[in-house]
């Protein structure tokens, strides 16, 4: 590892100490923010995946009805039956917090207006049944918005923050230790030195003064 | 207050969601379809449900709003079956997350 490059002084030693410090809890906190969110993302996408199999069964059902249902029928007349929706579905979409992670959080409000929107005698039978299975999926379908899109951001964020973590741990934390030691080294070094001089100059004096007298 | 949803796809697949009140809008080509959900990101469509199909040919587009919760940009199988791509993505986003397949590793 490379040290950093700074003076071996005291001051430099207190102030990468104090660094030193910070970076560990940082390391800390930050690896149990990933833990906790991979933790969280293990049950959504768990939920994300059940969701998604069930909406793809019911919808590709309810769609290929639908489509068959409109070979059988004129497509001017079914834009016509179209025209007033039979349900209309309002979304509120608030934001919530997942390990500080924005994430959506739609609330769906179905409102049904009783009977269909067109005449019986226009529509086929299979249009019925394939709107009336739109309809049940569709508050299945937000919901499933809602989690893949939070899976989206917590595979992000998770992302992110493990890249910090390993930031952290291979590369800031070893060069702070690295250049910490090097100072300690360094002024223990300058240390000796001058207890050295110090016996040496005193040595140098007293056989000064032996000669003198 | 009320936010809205809006379906985007060739008209055979999609044209279904009129019915139960989401707004739909038809796209043949992916080019039609990108320039579509711009404008409806513009417009304030928190929720869009795009075909398969064309999500996968805007994989790349679509990345840019991955990392804000809204619009949420949400792949739904086209009219038959499901293509595999919605999966595919999920399963991208477990690796990228985890680094290993929790879900699917049993031969599914």
């Amino acid at each position: 590892m490379t040290r950093l490059n700074v003076n071996p002084t005291r001051q430099e030693l207190r102030r990468l100490r104090e660094r030193l410090k910070t970076s560990v809890r940082g390391h800390k906190l930050l690896k149990d923010k990933t833990d906790e969110m991979i933790r969280q993302f293990c049950i959504l996408i768990r939920e994300n995946k059940q969701l998604r199999e069930e909406v793809e069964a019911d919808l590709g059902r309810a769609l290929e009805n639908f489509s068959s249902a409109k070979a059988v029928m004129d497509e001017r007349a079914l834009e016509e039956a179209f025209l007033l929706p039979a349900s209309s579905v309002t979304l509120t979409c608030g934001e919530k917090s997942v390990m500080s992670v924005a994430v959506p959080d739609i609330e769906v409000h179905e409102e049904t207006k009783g009977n269909a929107p067109y005449a019986y005698a226009t529509v086929s039978s299979e249009v019925d049944y394939s709107v009336s299975a739109l309809a049940a999926v569709l508050p299945k379908l937000v919901r499933l918005a809602s989690v893949e899109k939070t899976c989206n951001l917590l595979a992000n964020e998770i992302e992110r923050t493990k890249r910090r973590v390993n930031a952290l741990e291979y590369v800031l934390i070893p060069q702070y230790e690295e250049t910490i030691r090097y100072i300690v080294m360094k002024l223990d070094e300058n240390e000796r030195g001058a207890t050295t001089r110090l016996m040496k100059v005193k040595d140098m004096l007293a056989a000064d003064r032996g000669a003198q007298v | 207050m009320s936010d809205k949803m809006a379906v985007i796809g060739d008209k055979d697949s999609v044209f279904a969601f009129k019915a139960v009140g989401v707004d739909v809008f038809g796209a043949a080509s992916e080019g039609e379809a990108k320039e579509r959900l711009k404008e409806l990101v513009k417009e304030n469509y928190k929720v869009i449900f795009l075909t398969e199909d064309l999500a996968e040919k805007l994989q790349a587009f679509l990345e840019r709003y991955k990392t804000t919760p809204y619009p949420a940009v949400i792949p739904i199988p086209r009219s038959g079956q499901a293509q595999g791509f919605a999966m595919e993505s999920l399963k991208r986003d477990m690796e990228k997350a985890i680094g290993a397949d929790i879900l699917f590793r049993d031969g599914k």
